[in-house]
């Protein structure tokens, strides 16, 4: 349970590491959108050269870049055989009622690149960001919000908050469970709903916890003069320097030279 | 007024309510208490669980209010809404659980979310923030996770984030109980110095008496009261009275009792094991 | 009754790494002691805790139960359970129900007593532990910390084990609140000849109600011997961030003083008494 981490951040001043978070947040959500544009080898190339770069520059090991796509095997097996076996067009390939086309093979390599891409670019902003950088740049972001009324500043304190309770409550749970192990409670066997039932002596401690943290939390928040986030200053305001617009001139060049792919070619 | 802490006549009651909202039940948790603390001064409250020092505590910070009588800090009048983060500045606040009062992710980070909500300067703040981790004795810990420390270091991060404040008064709520002997040792240590070389007025809530050796002044409460007041000499030679309170006494003042009780003259204020052996030794080597 | 074999455990990083956190431990508990543990925090005191009742396995070695190994396969646990019984540090980690009597009722239940059965000791557990019988119907959240403990301690004495692991049990309590809990186990000791391993930070205690003591550090027992010979080894103690009780300190610098006593007392009774003595000696 001590491994519970979110944002699996791995240390390191590489000049993506040095990126002001902001960026990394917009230049990951432009690659989507590229991802979404091309429709042709060369487009995806230009990502794939994007991609590789960014990879490059920031110094995470591939393999963890990898790794990180475990997770998502199922939902690319899944997507994989849908779009195998169910893209209607010149058949190459048949066996029984199931019948492989070539549109369905072009289909399904476009989609796995993109998935691919897709969360090799993401995990390389967590792995390259601090939970609590990408939190204050969301906040920063999401400022024009504030016009309607959305209380930007207080959704990016709750999940500095929720970051750094995460571990210490998964910590808590597995003490409880082992405490209530020692009064011979039983989490393994049994129907699901018995399973379910043997998890309240876990859940009542664990919130009963929760709130009493929160509480705690509140009051010394309250001690500190914290007073939500107006006048507030930051020690490490976020600024734009010289890399960070040039890194924005590289997403509006990824851009640009994905909708040309599409347009001319 | 000379006195940066000062209550008077100071009583508090915690009020239950029902789903209605109707009163279910009324506690007196503090009862006429008078107490004042001079500028530098080191003072600890003593008192068994549920004596109401917690209650005081809370007081001092204008976190609560008081249901009758006056609490100024620095002269200024806790039920005045203007000062109240004024107030709270002024008298900074470390509480018992380590986990629950650090908000920051980074230690440095966590040091400067007081004087961010003050809304000092950002280019004074990184100086304000290595000038307290300094003081605290938890620099080298400054871009550690909050997660990967132990409970004292955690407690000195609670510390250091009060002195960027710059706060005159620490108020410390049972800042030891859940730690262990080496922690406690450090934490203590750590507001020894911060009174003796930084000046800042220490109010040390504990129940831990070795804790309150090098007090100035010593306050024991019980029942919401003052129960009695002194030197930590006056209020460790009041033995009994101190175990009517279920409180009880360092090994060297028991041991030191003992003996005098068996008719050796033992003088009732020593605190130390060396002033214990030089009484005990004198004693022996005398008239032979 | 419990013995551990050269017992060994490493926690498993992941990916091969491992952090060695208890290195070949042996020892026995016999019925009836009342054995204190001490040791640095990270010394390996909570990991050899949680390899007792077999939330752990060792990875060398043996744990064995009155003869039995309790690592082998089909090994009932939660019988071992209910009969090496262990108290979490702090009770908010077990107490859920909405009645303190419904609390204690849970271990009995787990083991499959009748309902009958558990409610008859959970009513005796809750006398033993000397909770007033007021407080049987309340929620346990309503409870003082000291009454908290109480009620986890009879959580685990319901079940009737034979050695009860506490893992300081005073945390956080007053000092009378302290005594009051170190007391009621010293109890338990007396009339119910239940083997107690109290884990404890105070040297103070464990001085005054051990019958011996086990240091842990960096995953090793150092030793294993009785209170007067463990706090004798002030030095080697103080290496591993421990400490003698003060009084030892204060015999010690007696004897430097040229006050003719013995050295290797370690509670305050036994020293007045002990002073009195080379008094009269010297003045009689």
């Amino acid at each position: 349970m001590k491994g519970v981490v979110l944002g699996q951040y791995y240390p390191g001043d590489s000049l993506i590491h040095s990126l002001d978070p902001r960026v990394k947040i917009v230049s990951t959500f432009v690659f989507i959108i590229s991802l979404f544009v091309v429709d042709n080898v060369p487009g995806y190339a230009v990502t794939a050269l994007f991609l590789v770069s960014a990879v490059a520059l920031s110094k995470v090991p591939v393999a963890r870049l990898i790794k990180g796509l475990s997770g998502i095997l199922v939902l690319m097996v899944f997507t994989a055989v849908f779009n195998l076996f169910l893209t209607p067009g010149e058949v190459v390939f048949s066996f029984y009622s199931l019948q492989i086309t070539r549109e369905g093979i072009i289909v399904t390599v476009k989609m796995l690149v993109r998935l691919v891409f897709l969360i090799m670019g993401s995990s390389l902003m967590t792995y390259t960001t601090t939970p609590s950088a990408l939190a204050d740049a969301l906040e920063s972001l999401m400022k024009p919000l504030k016009v309607v009324k959305v209380p930007v500043h207080e959704i990016s304190m709750m999940i500095s908050i929720a970051l750094r309770f995460i571990p210490i409550l998964a910590e808590e749970a597995d003490i409880i469970i082992k405490a209530q192990k020692a009064r011979c409670a039983d989490f393994d066997t049994g129907s699901v709903i018995k399973r379910a039932k043997a998890m309240i002596p876990v859940l009542v401690p664990l919130f009963v916890s929760a709130f009493r943290r929160a509480n705690d939390l509140a009051v010394a928040m309250e001690a500190r003069c914290y007073r939500g986030g107006d006048n507030r200053t930051r020690m490490r305001p976020l600024t734009y320097c010289a890399r960070d617009y040039r890194a924005y001139a590289v997403d509006a060049a990824l851009l640009l030279g994905c909708i040309l792919t599409r347009v001319i070619l | 007024m000379k006195e940066i802490i000062k209550t008077k006549n100071l009583g508090f009651d915690y009020i239950r309510r029902n789903e209605n909202g109707e009163v279910e039940s009324i506690a007196r948790a503090i009862d006429g208490v008078d107490i004042s603390i001079e500028p530098g001064e080191f003072v600890a409250v003593l008192g068994a669980n549920g004596s109401g020092k917690s209650t005081l505590a809370r007081h001092l910070n204008a976190l609560l209010k008081p249901t009758e009588g006056t609490v100024w800090i620095n002269g200024m009048d806790t039920r005045d809404e203007g000062k109240i983060w004024e107030i709270r500045r002024t008298a900074g606040m470390v509480f018992q659980n380590p986990d629950n009062q650090i908000i920051g992710q980074v230690v440095d980070e966590d040091v400067a979310f007081g004087p961010e909500n003050l809304g000092v300067p950002a280019e004074e703040l990184p100086g304000r923030v290595e000038e307290s981790l300094k003081a605290a004795g938890i620099y080298e810990f400054r871009n550690s996770s909050p997660n990967n420390l132990s409970g004292g270091q955690k407690q000195r991060v609670s510390i250091a984030g009060v002195l960027a404040m710059h706060s005159s008064c620490i108020v410390l709520d049972e800042p030891t109980a859940m730690l262990d002997p080496l922690g406690r040792n450090d934490v203590i240590r750590a507001v020894r110095a911060l009174n003796y070389v930084e000046n800042i007025t220490v109010i040390l809530i504990t129940h831990y008496m070795e804790e309150t050796i090098y007090a100035d002044r010593i306050y024991v409460m019980d029942g919401g009261k003052v129960a009695f007041s002194g030197t930590p000499r006056e209020v460790y030679s009041r033995v009994e009275d101190l175990e009517k309170l279920r409180l009880t006494v360092p090994p060297v003042v028991r041991l030191s009792k003992f003996l005098r009780d068996s008719g050796l003259h033992i003088p009732a204020d020593i605190l130390t094991e060396d002033g214990l052996a030089d009484a005990i030794a004198k004693e022996y080597n005398a008239g032979t | 009754m419990l013995e551990l074999e050269n017992v060994s455990f490493t926690y498993d990083n992941g990916a091969g790494v491992g952090t060695r956190a208890l290195e070949g431990v042996s020892f026995s508990v016999e019925p009836g002691e009342f054995i204190g543990l001490i040791g640095h925090t990270g010394s390996g005191k909570s990991t050899l805790l949680q390899l007792l009742i077999g939330l752990l396995k060792p990875t060398e070695g043996r744990i064995l139960f009155e003869g039995e190994d309790i690592g082998q396969k089909g090994y009932d646990l939660k019988k071992l359970r209910s009969r090496v019984g262990m108290v979490f540090q702090y009770p908010e980690h077990q107490l859920f129900e909405e009645t303190v009597f419904k609390d204690v009722c849970y271990g009995p239940q787990n083991i499959g007593l009748s309902q009958k059965e558990c409610e008859l000791r959970a009513y005796e557990a809750l006398r033993s532990v000397g909770l007033p019988d007021e407080c049987f119907y309340v929620s346990p959240f309503e409870l003082s910390g000291g009454q908290k403990r109480r009620v986890a301690i009879a959580g685990i004495l319901a079940m009737k084990p034979d050695i009860l692991v506490l893992d300081e049990p005073t945390a956080g309590l007053d000092p009378a609140g302290k005594n009051e809990i170190l007391d009621l186990t010293d109890e338990l000791k007396r009339d119910r000849n239940i083997s107690i391993i109290l884990v404890s930070h105070c040297m103070e205690d464990v001085a005054e109600y051990a019958d011996r003591i086990l240091v842990m550090d960096h995953g090793r027992l150092k030793y294993d011997e009785s209170p007067v010979v463990v706090f004798s080894h002030v030095e080697e103690l103080e290496k591993m961030g421990l400490s003698a009780p003060a009084v030892t300190y204060i015999m010690r610098k007696l004897k430097d003083r040229g006050v003719d006593v013995r050295n290797n007392i370690i509670t305050i009774p036994e020293a007045g008494a002990e002073i009195m003595a080379a008094f009269k000696r010297r003045h009689p």
